[in-house]
């Protein structure tokens, strides 16, 4: 999905237009069939459950829907949802950029190999992304055995670490790791198709023109790719803060500590707490409808400057 | 003394008190259904440690199906204290990470169980599938909701439950496993709690019994009303006896061993009886029991211990890979 959203911006910059609607001869019955199972689809899948997550939200009145985010725990579930989407999205910003401009702008060997790892949290499911860590960083996975073992191989390393004896998953910094892992591929994943059809052409001219490396990648390629690295920023971010099943595996589920806003959702679900749990759902379906508009917005801007 | 004096005085002493009072943090990692009865029990808790000591404690909770908090436990989360559904699943912070003495089970009275309860049926109002027993629930076409004993306590009581009543009715294990597998070919959701099994069938609306913990029956009664739903008690069941320890190698670790330990004290005094008698657990004080002997019906109760020779037998038997659970459950 992500991927073929770049596509079509890139594929803007091809000359031949697609064939505008006058090209189709079917009967208007065909067309009438298509777009009524369409708009069928989109409204029993996409609009029904939407409306519905703020019907329940506000089916107890406006004062119940603002309750809940009265609550202290669903104050500090937000909170640590916005504060590991403030580590994981820049992460993500600076290696999907440096990921992408390596694999569009230069030849090496093991290209293909790179591109398939970056796009390995795909195909795995969130609860192996979860699990993994549980199994590296667990007390019965590889660093907890390191840390309890009679004879470890570097004593001092063993020794430093019970001292310091960091949490890392059933605390903050494992729910960081599972939704990084999760949503590692979202803004390469755009870019490296626009790159890719923008070719080195104008990179090549600024050199030669005798600019930097640096002053090329910032006043050449930064502003050539922006529109798609904000739209890849934005998937990334959605993703980060909705995330469920990695995060679920690592987090532990304390109340007002390591639950994010999803989870704190199931909580307040399975404690019968229904207004509240579908208050802050609304809250995350919201976020998916501003991602849906700066969407449009970003595609509108993508094709101004592209007439420009 | 002067009033400014007696200001002074007053100020030095507030400020030794201050000085003195700590702030106390514990974790107390709990099954399912047990969300309601601690929020109220931490509450109390803390006004009688804050009376005590002088020291303010927060307890933070964490919920899920026993097994799996159990298997959290293990893996690093740091549980000062763990509330979980059986005591095969304490058991295994020994047996797996020796986090808890082997001999844990003896530290508090009642084998470390200071309320119990037991599975009852809760169905809808009406009772349309005219459910009295464990031998309604294997008639074709009845849709039985349960979780996943692999993952759940409760749900494991519940098959041990159905097992004993078989073994009780046709006097023989091998039918007592037909009965079971009959019983589960039935099960539209295999939910990984207990709460999640509730929601399933109260929420949802999918099945029509849900075998359950008694307090978790009473509690849907009480959030979703009278007029939604009954429970039904069969002719016999199995006495519960959800546990509970210190997990001494964190509490050392945090130095919060002594009021761990109070926290789980605290639950068999008249006090922490009474609010576990007010969320729908069976209290273990005959005098507090006394009181709720109206709350709960009377039925013929057998233990894990009499009926299937202790948790560690009755695991190996029936949840462990390969036990008769895999067997019923993989040729469904």
């Amino acid at each position: 999905m992500a991927a073929s959203v770049s596509t079509a911006l890139a594929d803007k910059r091809l000359p031949v237009r697609a064939a505008g609607p006058r090209v189709i001869r079917n009967p208007w019955w065909v067309r009438m069939l298509f777009m009524t199972t369409a708009l069928t689809f989109v409204g029993c899948f996409l609009v029904l459950p939407l409306v519905a997550v703020f019907i329940e939200a506000l089916r107890k009145g406006v004062g119940a829907y603002f309750g809940a985010f009265a609550d202290p725990a669903a104050q500090s579930a937000i909170r640590l949802t916005l504060l590991t989407v403030a580590i994981v999205v820049p992460a993500n910003l600076v290696f999907g950029v440096a990921a992408s401009w390596c694999i569009a702008k230069f030849d090496f060997r093991g290209k293909s190999l790179l591109i398939t790892l970056i796009d390995l949290p795909f195909a795995v499911s969130p609860v192996i992304s979860g699990l993994i860590y549980v199994l590296v960083f667990g007390a019965q996975g590889w660093l907890g055995l390191y840390k309890n073992a009679e004879n470890p191989s570097w004593p001092a390393l063993a020794a430093w670490l019970n001292v310091h004896d960091f949490q890392i998953i059933f605390a903050v910094p494992g729910i960081v790791l599972a939704t990084t892992f999760v949503t590692f591929p979202f803004v390469a994943r755009e870019l490296i198709p626009l790159m890719q059809a923008q070719g080195n052409d104008e990179e090549y001219a600024a050199i030669t023109l005798g600019a930097s490396g640096w002053q090329t990648f910032w006043k050449v390629t930064v502003p050539n790719i922006k529109w798609g690295l904000f739209y890849g920023v934005i998937l990334c971010n959605a993703r980060a803060m909705g995330e469920f099943g990695a995060v679920s595996v690592v987090s532990g589920h304390v109340r007002g500590e390591t639950n994010t806003m999803p989870l704190h959702i199931e909580i307040l679900y399975n404690e019968y707490n229904f207004v509240a749990a579908f208050a802050v759902s609304s809250l995350l379906a919201l976020l998916a409808l501003v991602t849906l508009v700066l969407k449009c917005f970003i595609e509108w801007r993508h094709a101004q400057a592209r007439e420009a | 003394m002067s009033p400014r004096n007696i200001f002074i005085v007053a100020l030095a002493l507030g400020g030794a008190v201050a000085a003195f009072a700590k702030n106390v943090e514990l974790l107390n990692v709990s099954y399912d259904p047990t969300r309601e009865f601690y929020g109220d029990y931490n509450a109390a808790f803390a006004k009688y440690w804050k009376a005590k000591s002088g020291d303010t404690v927060t307890v933070k909770q964490s919920h899920g199906g026993s097994g799996k908090q159990a298997r959290a436990v293990i893996d690093g989360q740091q549980a000062d204290v763990v509330t979980l559904a059986l005591a095969a699943d304490i058991n295994a912070l020994y047996e797996v990470a020796k986090i808890v003495p082997p001999d844990w089970q003896g530290r508090l009275p009642n084998n470390s169980a200071p309320y119990t309860s037991t599975i009852v049926f809760l169905v809808r109002k009406g009772n349309p599938r005219h459910i009295k027993d464990w031998d309604d629930l294997v008639k074709p076409g009845v849709g039985v909701v349960t979780p996943n004993p692999k993952t759940s306590g409760g749900a494991r009581w519940n098959y041990l439950a159905a097992w004993a009543y078989a073994v009780k009715k046709f006097g023989s294990e091998e039918k007592a496993k037909e009965f079971v597998g009959r019983l589960y070919r039935n099960v539209p959701v295999l939910d990984s709690g207990a709460r999640g099994s509730t929601t399933t069938f109260v929420q949802r609306e999918i099945g029509d019994v849900a075998i359950a913990w008694e307090n978790e029956a009473f509690l849907a009664l009480k959030e979703f009303g009278r007029d939604k739903f009954e429970i039904v008690v069969p002719s016999l069941s199995m006495l519960a006896e959800p546990t509970v320890s210190v997990v001494d190698k964190v509490a050392k670790k945090k130095g919060t061993e002594m009021v761990a330990r109070a926290y789980l004290e605290y639950l068999y005094s008249d006090e922490g009886q009474d609010i576990a008698g007010r969320n729908f657990y069976r209290p273990r004080n005959e005098v507090i029991a006394a009181k709720y002997a109206g709350t709960f019906p009377q039925l013929e109760l057998v233990t894990i211990d009499g009926a299937f020779g202790g948790w560690a037998k009755a695991h190996q038997a029936h949840f462990a890979d390969g036990g008769t659970f895999d067997q019923i459950y993989l040729h469904k």
